[in-house]
Order: structure tokens, then sequence, then C-alpha cells
């Protein structure tokens, strides 16, 4: 059913740090390698070796260049995915019921065998986190790993997304943002989270965590040179002995 | 969004031949005999024609009975639901006019409505979403309904009513151009808002996810149609209500004055609706350093 429920249990989601996100896609790459292979049709790719390559992907990293009014422009790589809204518009466009919010936790699904791939979903959606898929003829969206999250033949530390699992630089978490006191609705309120679009009314379950702002060099030292020179103070250890030692001779 | 063919084939046919039914319905005109045979039939083609266009569109046509369940939310399904309602509702009337020649006028009546009301649901399919600020206003309905209404009475000669019709259609396809064009920048959402990283400078996009293109720029991204849109406009409003008119007010009489309304007019709404899905700006665009002002 389509309709939206009133309250959802859980609010399963994701929290982005834009702070230490570096940009790497290594979350694109996992995200496509896992769901391409587990729940639902494959995530395709059409001419993948040829001149137009193009495919379907659940997450995707932007790069924006953020210039301040006074000081230098900054790099922000920005990793997106489904927010599994708690107003999801897409799921109330769709015709046959194949979009749904599960009650229980919050995930947005799509049931892959009622999809007609109409497409009005993907129309609805502010963030473009949806995606029809060129072979299968179905939408795809994030499932926030719901084949990993819950999987008992998994260890324990796999049980997360695996955009989370893979994350070299620890940007991505996964938690109940339902729970004011989870580790992500905490990290949350320490780093000032927020979210995306909201003019649209969609209420994202996910979190993005702002940058945290750069330190600044308040004046410049007279010889900047001296300070690339090689120096041996505050040398501990042997190769410090040994130099005190040799100074000595 | 990317103006496809086999949408804008839907909404023009279907308007088209549920405006027909409209008024045949609502006994604007009652034939009889053949003549019923074939006013119905057209109407009746041409509502099935537009949809089964749509059927085009969709990745899997086989499931499309699903499309019918879900009418407490989904204006897609609902226009579904009215269409079928109406076409049933719809044919002891018809059916009475062509082989006894008695209409049956409460039915024709609520078929009539129904027809209206399908024609409001496949415009609130496009009107109710906030993603898309061009089409999310009532001037999308008003323009869809008249566009029916208009073509309908062109299709059974109703002149004097085809006459105030077209002037109305004209006024509301301007006034949708003129309040669609600022409704992007009304809804206030820009670049910063949508990374939420305006409190720190300007946004722009570095680099795009993917060197090439995909499914969301296709289909939401849009812009080589708007390349001619003035010219556009030009022609859906000249063709679609300025020619009509003049041919009805030169002949009102002749035969081939109404015909060549008839044409002009579906052609003038054919570039309105390509337009309508061409010029329509999605707010997924600002990811991509689109709609940026």
């Amino acid at each position: 059913m389509t309709a939206l429920p009133a309250t959802t249990e859980r609010k399963l989601g994701l929290v982005i740090d834009l702070d230490t996100c570096v940009g790497c896609h290594a979350c694109v790459v996992a995200c496509k390698g896992w769901n391409t292979e587990n729940y639902g049709a494959p995530l395709s790719d059409s001419d993948a070796y040829g001149p137009e390559p193009v495919g379907s992907f659940l997450n995707r990293v932007h790069s924006y260049e953020v210039t301040p009014p006074q000081g230098a422009p900054q790099i922000v790589h920005f990793p997106k995915s489904c927010l599994h809204c708690e107003n999801a518009p897409c799921v109330t466009v769709c015709p046959t019921g194949a979009s749904y919010k599960r009650q229980e936790d919050g995930i947005v699904l799509v049931n892959e065998a009622d999809c007609i791939g109409c497409g009005l979903c993907a129309w609805a959606c502010p963030y473009g986190a949806r995606e029809m898929d060129a072979a299968a003829g179905v939408m795809k969206k994030c499932t926030l790993c719901v084949d990993r999250i819950y999987n008992q033949n998994l260890p324990e530390e796999d049980r997360e997304p695996a955009c989370v699992r893979t994350c070299p630089a620890g940007a991505r978490h996964f938690g109940d943002l339902g729970d004011p006191q989870s580790a992500v609705s905490l990290l949350v309120a320490a780093r000032g989270g927020m979210d995306l679009m909201p003019e649209q009314g969609t209420k994202p379950v996910n979190k993005y965590l702002p940058p945290r702002p750069r330190d600044t060099l308040r004046a410049a030292p007279d010889n900047l040179a001296a300070l690339c020179e090689p120096t041996t103070e505050g040398l501990g250890g042997f190769l410090g002995w040994l130099d005190r030692t040799l100074e000595r001779l | 969004m990317h103006p496809a063919p086999s949408i804008i084939a839907f909404t023009v046919l279907s308007g088209l031949g549920l405006g027909l039914l409209a008024y045949l319905g609502a006994g604007l005109a009652s034939p009889t005999g053949w003549a019923a045979f074939f006013w119905f039939g057209l109407g009746y083609g041409l509502t099935l024609a537009g949809l089964a266009a749509s059927s085009f569109h969709l990745g899997h046509p086989e499931r499309a009975l699903k499309a019918f369940s879900q009418w407490r939310t989904s204006w897609l399904s609902r226009e579904a639901v009215l269409a079928t309602a109406t076409l049933l509702c719809l044919a002891p009337h018809a059916a009475g006019l062509v082989f006894w020649g008695r209409p049956q006028p409460a039915l024709g009546l609520i078929a009539a409505f129904l027809a209206l009301q399908t024609v409001l649901a496949t415009a609130m399919i496009y009107a109710q979403l906030r993603t898309v600020p061009r089409w999310n206003h009532w001037n999308t309905p008003t323009v869809f309904l008249l566009a029916a209404l208009t073509g309908g009475a062109l299709l059974l000669r109703a002149v004097p009513l085809a006459q105030l019709l077209l002037a109305m259609l004209a006024l509301a396809m301007v006034a949708h151009w003129v309040i669609g064009d600022q409704r992007f920048a009304a809804e206030g959402i820009t670049s910063e808002s949508a990374t939420g990283l305006g409190a720190r400078g300007a946004v722009r996009l570095l680099e795009p996810p993917h060197t090439g293109p995909n499914y969301l720029l296709r289909e939401m991204a849009h812009v080589v149609g708007r390349r001619h849109a003035l010219k556009l406009r030009v022609i859906a409003l000249v063709c679609g209500a300025i020619l009509p008119s003049l041919a009805l007010w030169a002949a009102p009489e002749a035969l081939v004055a109404w015909l060549l309304a008839l044409v002009l007019h579906v052609l003038g709404v054919l570039a309105q609706r390509w337009l309508f899905f061409a010029e329509a700006e999605h707010v997924m665009g600002l990811y991509y350093g689109l709609h940026s002002t």
C-alpha cells in the first residue's frame, strides 16, 4: 500500500560526514557490487567498455566547490543516495503499490514484482535517488542493504550497509535516527546534522554533517623556508642519543 | 523533463477523446445510428489510443492492471480508474443512441463528469509534483482541462462554444508560461539549500559523479528541447488558439475552415505539450549544476 505509515518504530538511516569524506567513490563501488549480486534485479550497465558507458547506481558522489565571501574556496565531496524520507513523495505517487515505506524500520523499498516501470516515483524524488534500470525495466533504489543489516549469515561487523562498511575515511554512519540516544543521533546533535532541501517537506531521515570550519593562518612566519630545514631539536631515543654524543665529540 | 513522445501522445489524444466524450455524454450533441457510431467511436478511439500510447512509456506494460489498485494516494492510479469508469459508464448511453436512438441522459451526465475528472487526474499526475515547480501550480490542470474541452468542441463543430474556449485556452497557455517562468525561483530552492552548504558560501559543481550520462540526466535534466522555446510558444499559441479562432470566424459554415481549425489546433496543442515537458525544470538538476541563477 502506498499510503505512508503515520509513524515508524525505528528510523534507520545514514549519517554522512561531509568533513571527512575524501571523495574516493569506494562507497559507490561497494554499493554497486553488493546490490548487483543480491536483492532484486542486478544494476545493469550498457556499453560498459565502449565509448558511451551508462549504468544504474544507487549511490553517487558529487564534488562541489564552496566559495566563502572571504578566504579560499573549499572542495566538498558529497555522496548522495536515498534519504529514506519520513514524508516520502516517491511512495504516495506509485500507482501499483510497489513502492512502500516499512512500518518497522522506516526503510523505503520497491517491490520489483509489482513495479510497472512508469518512472513517476523518480520524478517525485527531489534528490535524484531513484533510477530506472534500463535492462530490467524496474525502479532501483537504495535498500539500506536490507539484505545485510538483518542477515544472520554474515559476521556481526558486516551487518551494516555496504557503503558504510567500506568507507575508508569513516565518513558514513548507520543507525537508528529515531532513537535520540543512538550513536548516530548523538553525532547529528553534536555536529549540527542537516536536512537536504528542507523546502520540499520530505523530512529526510538521512542527515549530513557539515564540514568543520577550516583553521586559518594568522600571520606568516618571517622565514618560511627555515621551517623546512631538518632539525634534531627534541629528537629522542637512539637517534637522539647518537646525535647528542656525536655533538659532544 | 524528457518530452517522451508516448506521454505527449497520451495526454493530447486522451484529452481530445475525453473532451469529445464529455460533450456527447452531457448531450451537447445527440447523434443517432451510424452518426452516433462514428462520434462515440471517435471519442472511444482517441481515448483508448492515448491510454495505449501511455503504456509504451512503461518498463513492464504487462503489469498495467496493478495500476488500478492505489487510487487512495496516487493520481496515476486514479487516472486509470477514472478513465475506465468513464468508458464503462458511457457505454449504455452510446449503445442506446447507436442502436435504439434513445439516450440515457443520467448515465451520460455521470460519464461526462467522470470524463472531466479523468482529464483533471491526468493533469494532477504532473501538478502534484513539488519537484517540478513549473507544474506544481493550479494552472496545469486549467490548461489540460481547457485543451480537452476546446478540442472536443472543435471536433463537434460547436462554433460559438469553441470560439469562447479557444480564447480561454490562449489566456491559460500564456498564464502557464508567464507564471511558469517564475516558479522555480519562487520556490527558493538553490544549489546552496540542496547541498546544505549555503552557510559556507556559494556552491558550484566541480565534478559530476560520472563522466557519462545517466538515467537522471536523460529523464529529468532535459535541456535540448528548450532551445527553441520561444518559437514553439508562438507556434503553440498561434496554431493552438489564434488561427483556429480566425478560421472559424472567417467562415463559420465552411467545412474546410472547420477541418483547418481542427488540424491546426491539434498541432498547436502538441507543441504546447512538448514544451510542457521540455521546459519543466526538476529540482534534482541542482545537484548537477543546472538551473543555478
